[in-house]
């Protein structure tokens, strides 16, 4: 398809986007399968990247497949645009595809992430990629493959609200803070990736389209646009949200997630927002947490 | 007790290639009815109680269940979702290593909770307090709801698995050798244990067993198979007191005697 790369570098070619045609289209069966049963996992044929499994080779590949010459691709790590992770994945976009980058959540098509899902509210023509390690919500507690895929089948989920029933009896209350088990338009349940629970309200009834993939354990799951996405919980212990006590101590932002920062070897600390596009633009507006500085006095 | 039997088997074969298992067993359970299985080991036993409990697929034959619902229906006609659904909530199932029927990995309130949970109970507090109903009633000590089995002795971990059975109020209840592997006096107590919840609830069970002391104390019928063929049955003590087949007198005959 595309002979750009060859053209500028001299070296031997790649197809768009790394991966070979009848892979993308292997994949992208996939994916459709994957939308049209919401929340179920569909083995695939993961392939060999060029980065070590646990980097994120199934949003990768997920990502090389639905991503075209016209997309603007944002890449997350931890919330963050400027973790290794998520700096070495767009590089890796910018080489083999030539497409445009962006940290700006609003103005990327295809965002793909690890661990978390950006503070703005994504719009209907944004494709959300994340990247799975361990796909099988069931995994811990019933590690045999046939036994979780059957009980995916007969929808016998009694086991998750075991998981959910240690956590009250050894806490005193839910203590999953991430990867926390929700059911998918009333059917499967699904694990959300290592996303902090805060953010699994957000997937509930989401304009934008998202795509899992985990890339060793073979597998890619989807949630359509405006699915029910709900959090299992029990009557007497409803699923709650992370709250912080204080705001983002850049930009000052309530109601997000914040990351802990340590500032020096005596205790102390600051609070920051995790999405470091949501805290830079604030702070263009001229939002200012205790510790941040102004935007124009910082220049 | 009612006038409709429980189980109903007709013709149960099971062959492993040209081996038998068992083959052409029939009989009929009745509510409230305990039934003891004994022969020696390799005479078929664990594998009828397998296929019975639709664990194993017999090779011809068939097991008729009286429902709720008050219709018979054909175990090995139904879904394999129906079927599961019957496992976790109408029967139980006792296995000889509570290794096998417990989760070793998540608390004894979890474990007695879990058919709960399966069934659709989504209230911790109600569970909780069921779970340590239940565990008093097997005598394991409510303090010891939030231990791991793994801290419990073989005893208290077979009791744990007997209350995790019953919790959800099965009517139909298999137990491979639920004594084995445990020393006298707390095979005593387990079996004092069992008889009364058995009385208590109205329970009936199929109890597999090779220690016939086990099978005078819980049944009140059994059958004695040999080879694969039940050769012998009929009410428990008639059967010990009376055994008709060499193999019975030999089998009787040889228990030890203090």
């Amino acid at each position: 398809m595309t002979q750009e790369v060859s053209q500028y570098s001299g070296l031997a070619s790649y197809n768009f986007a790394y991966l070979d045609e009848q892979t993308k289209r292997m994949i992208r069966r996939a994916i459709l399968k994957a939308i049209a049963i919401p929340g179920y996992q569909v083995p695939f044929a993961s392939r060999e990247m060029p980065m070590p499994y646990g980097w994120g080779t199934g949003g990768v590949q997920v990502t090389a497949s639905i991503i075209g010459q016209e997309d603007v691709l944002k890449v997350i790590d931890q919330g963050a645009d400027d973790t290794t992770n998520a700096v070495s994945i767009r590089a890796f976009f910018q080489k083999v595809a030539n497409v445009a980058v962006t940290t700006h959540t609003r103005d990327a098509t295809i965002i793909q992430t690890r661990h978390r899902i950006p503070e703005e509210k994504l719009q209907e023509n944004q494709v959300l990629v994340y990247q799975v390690p361990i796909p099988e919500p069931l995994r811990f507690l019933e590690p045999r493959e046939t036994e979780t895929r059957k009980m995916h089948a007969l929808e016998e989920y009694g086991l998750m609200h075991v998981k959910l029933y240690e956590d009250i009896a050894k806490n005193g209350r839910i203590a999953t803070t991430y990867a926390y088990p929700v059911k998918v338009a009333g059917r499967y349940v699904m694990d959300p990736s290592p996303t902090p629970k805060f953010d699994n309200p957000k997937m509930h009834m989401s304009e934008a389209l998202q795509l899992f993939g985990a890339g060793r354990e073979k597998r890619i799951y989807a949630v359509p646009p405006f699915t029910e996405v709900v959090s299992l919980d029990f009557e007497d212990h409803p699923f709650e949200i992370q709250t912080f006590d204080k705001p983002c101590a850049l930009c000052g932002a309530e109601q997000v997630y914040l990351d802990e920062v340590i500032l020096d070897d005596k205790g102390g600390r600051m609070f920051v927002c995790s999405d470091t596009d949501h805290c830079e633009e604030r702070r263009e507006h001229g939002h200012v947490g205790h510790l941040g500085v102004a935007k124009e006095a910082a220049e | 007790m009612s006038d409709t039997p429980l189980l109903k088997v007709r013709d149960l074969s099971k062959f492993y290639g040209k081996r038998i298992g068992c083959a052409n067993v029939a009989f009929e359970l009745w509510p409230g009815e305990v039934l003891a299985i004994v022969g020696e080991s390799g005479s078929g036993k664990t594998t009828l109680l397998n296929c019975l409990s639709t664990r194993l697929m017999p090779t011809t034959g068939s097991v008729e269940y009286h429902m709720r619902d008050g219709g018979y229906r054909d175990l090995y006609h139904m879904s394999e979702a129906e079927r599961r659904f019957l496992m976790r909530t109408d029967w139980g199932f006792v296995h000889q290593n509570p290794a096998d029927g417990l989760r070793m990995t998540v608390s004894a309130g979890a474990n007695v909770g879990e058919r709960l949970m399966a069934i659709g109970n989504r209230h911790y507090g109600n569970i909780r307090n069921t779970a340590s109903d239940w565990l008093e009633r097997v005598e394991i000590s409510t303090d010891r709801i939030d231990d791991q089995p793994r801290a419990f002795s073989g005893g208290m971990r077979q009791r744990l698995q007997i209350a995790r059975n019953l919790v959800t109020g099965p009517r139909l209840v298999f137990m491979d050798e639920p004594t084995g592997g445990l020393d006298v006096s707390v095979q005593a107590r387990l079996l004092d244990l069992v008889r009364g919840l058995v009385n208590d609830l109205g329970l009936s069970a199929i109890v597999v067993t090779h220690d016939l002391a086990v099978a005078r104390l819980l049944s009140h019928r059994m059958m004695v198979m040999k080879d694969g063929y039940v050769i012998e049955q009929g009410l428990t003590d008639r059967v010990l007191d009376d055994p008709r087949e060499p193999y019975t007198q030999l089998l009787v005959s040889s228990i030890l005697q203090v």
